[in-house]
């Protein structure tokens, strides 16, 4: 009797099958997954790489830590003095992001809000093509947008004497961003569950109570991401700002002042500098300060999500 | 296997025909020109390759007088030593062809007064030095309708563009820089654009990029001398202040191959492509 207890029970095939076969399939399935995962950190890690590779002789021949961060004059191509400053291209990159920003994140979120919460549910699809459709307008046609209509609106209604500016690489850089901000926010509202607004209804909260007070703050780590999303965007924005901010050398003083960005700079004088000259590794050296600034705007935003979220 | 192989063979030896490859580096103000040509080319010469590259003037020169080249692009003549120095090294005489010209036009908005400009004002304008910051110091007495301040507004190229150099070395001669803060966009269509709708704007582009919208002026190489229009007349008998030939170079009598290749290129429908890439045709003779 007790051998009857101890003696294993033969499995039937179809189980044995079953039971065997799963683990392999899974097991295939995780490493997918996991090659998946890592392969965005070993690209980044690759790109990173490569960047450091091509600005590695400047940084130890020609670099001078005061001269590159704190000189307005960038001039590589000059007959007298060569000089590598990006003071006044990080001052653009900052004042076009900054700016944009403040009126594409307000205006995007209320878009948002609008086509999730108070929107007719069949103007919502229609909407929110309209929108997307604002993505798939190319960069150089948004520059040209700048040229030949936003400049000279800027120059009649403000009367200044240039109306590349400032001012108007943020306004198209703000129309670009606006989609990626709508989307996401969107999504991230949607995601709140429903029992949350059909427990604020039945407590007699009014739509616009809810909202404010119900959905935004459950949404708001998505909210932020799509924030977040908006400011990568317009931070690494190249054909547009090119020709929207006047591409000119200077740190702007006010709205409508021409400016550059960092990655403008790139963008316009890398194809034409020789390959493996100092000019072509300065701007080597330029990406990589531009990954550093992206890689800084990113964790802080992190952390002040993660700090938020423990309260 | 028989039909394989007799497959096999037909390919290498087709592809072996078409192994003729013109080799031919250079200015890098001509790159672009020269590559719209070779692909206009191939599309009627499918036999023969085009090899097409940049690198400057001065490298392509020095690649034919090496000998590894077939056709050196040059924006400026060749010099007595470097015929010298090719005929030494390959014993061939350096063959000469006029294969464009590039003009510069300056140009402002239609509505500035302006009509001409010596070289002096235009370094004025653009050079470091230059004092040259509103329209009346330009000209006393000169106020630009519709444009705040009456402040230029510079429109130039980024700093690697053929056209930036060009423009620099005829207007600020070869120790000045531009002075900083000037629009350097990053093509002359572009920059005309600007110009067309910026009334306090000036820029300069190749002449054929100039369009109805914007005002060319009549250049002067000193201030009492007389201004001339950019013109296909004046640009072919360098009367206009800012223009320049473009030459192509070959070593030695040519292979039947470049020889076709440069005489096509003297032809209508390589006219077409010097218009269309913004310089100037040769005149007819």
């Amino acid at each position: 009797m007790e051998d009857n207890l101890t003696k294993k029970v033969p499995v039937p095939m179809e189980w044995r099958h079953r039971k065997r076969s799963k683990p392999k399939a899974e097991k295939a399935i995780e490493f997918v997954i996991k090659a998946g995962g890592y392969s965005s950190i070993v690209l980044i890690l690759a790109i990173l790489f490569f960047i450091s590779k091509e600005a590695f002789p400047f940084l130890v021949n020609r670099f001078e830590f005061s001269e590159f961060f704190f000189s307005t004059n960038w001039n590589p191509a000059s007959v007298n003095k060569v000089s590598y400053g990006i003071l006044s291209l990080i001052a653009g990159t900052l004042a076009v992001t900054c700016l944009s920003m403040l009126i594409a994140v307000p205006l995007g979120l209320a878009c948002a809000f609008y086509i999730s919460e108070f929107c007719d549910p069949r103007m919502r699809e229609i909407y929110k093509i309209l929108i997307e459709f604002l993505a798939a307008i190319p960069s150089v046609v948004w520059g040209f947008v700048a040229i030949m209509m936003i400049n000279p609106l800027i120059i009649s209604l403000f009367k200044v004497p240039i109306g590349l500016n400032v001012l108007n690489a943020s306004i198209i850089l703000a129309l670009m961003s606006l989609p990626l901000i709508v989307s996401v926010g969107e999504d991230a509202l949607r995601a709140v569950p429903e029992t949350y607004r059909e427990a604020a209804e039945a407590m007699g909260a009014t739509r616009w109570e809810i909202a404010t007070r119900v959905l935004f703050p459950a949404a708001k780590n998505g909210l932020m991401a799509a924030a977040l999303l908006g400011v990568g965007r317009a931070l690494g924005e190249t054909m547009a700002v090119l020709m929207a901010t006047g591409h000119s050398i200077q740190i702007p003083k006010s709205l409508f002042d021409p400016a550059r960005t960092l990655t403008a700079t790139i963008a316009a004088e890398l194809g034409e500098s020789p390959k493996g000259g100092e000019h072509y590794q300065a701007l080597f050296v330029i990406g990589l300060a531009l990954f550093c600034i992206s890689f800084v705007v990113n964790l802080s935003a992190d952390y002040l999500i993660r700090g938020r979220s423990k309260k | 296997m028989k039909v394989a192989f007799l497959l096999i063979f037909a390919v290498i030896s087709c592809s072996k025909r078409e192994h003729k490859i013109i080799q031919n580096k250079g200015s890098d103000t001509i790159v672009n020109l020269a590559q719209a040509w070779a692909e206009e080319y191939q599309k009627i010469v499918p036999a023969v390759g085009l090899a097409v590259s940049g690198g400057g003037s001065g490298t392509g020169i020095a690649a034919l007088i090496n000998g590894t080249v077939d056709i050196a692009n040059s924006s400026r003549p060749i010099k007595d030593e470097e015929k010298a120095q090719a005929l030494k090294n390959s014993g061939k005489e350096v063959q000469e062809f006029v294969v464009g010209l590039d003009a510069l036009a300056v140009f402002v908005h239609p509505s500035n007064t302006l009509e001409g400009l010596s070289l002096e004002e235009i370094a004025c304008i653009y050079g470091q030095d230059g004092k040259c910051n509103t329209w009346s110091d330009v000209k006393p007495g000169l106020v630009v309708p519709g444009c705040q301040d009456n402040k230029i507004i510079r429109v130039s190229r980024q700093s690697n563009s053929g056209t930036y150099e060009y423009f620099r070395e005829a207007v600020l001669g070869t120790k000045t820089d531009f002075k900083q803060g000037s629009m350097d966009l990053n093509g002359s269509r572009e920059g005309v654009d600007l110009v067309e709708k910026t009334p306090c704007a000036i820029g300069y582009a190749g002449m054929g990029y100039i369009t109805q919208g914007v005002k060319a002026l009549c250049v002067s190489k000193t201030k009492d001398a007389n201004c001339v229009k950019p013109t296909l007349e004046t640009a072919t008998d360098k009367t206009y202040p800012i223009a320049r030939e473009l030459y192509m170079y070959i070593s030695g009598t040519p292979t039947p191959e470049v020889k076709a290749y440069m005489d096509w290129i003297q032809g209508d429908a390589a006219r077409e492509i010097i218009i269309k890439s913004g310089f100037v045709p040769v005149p007819k003779k």
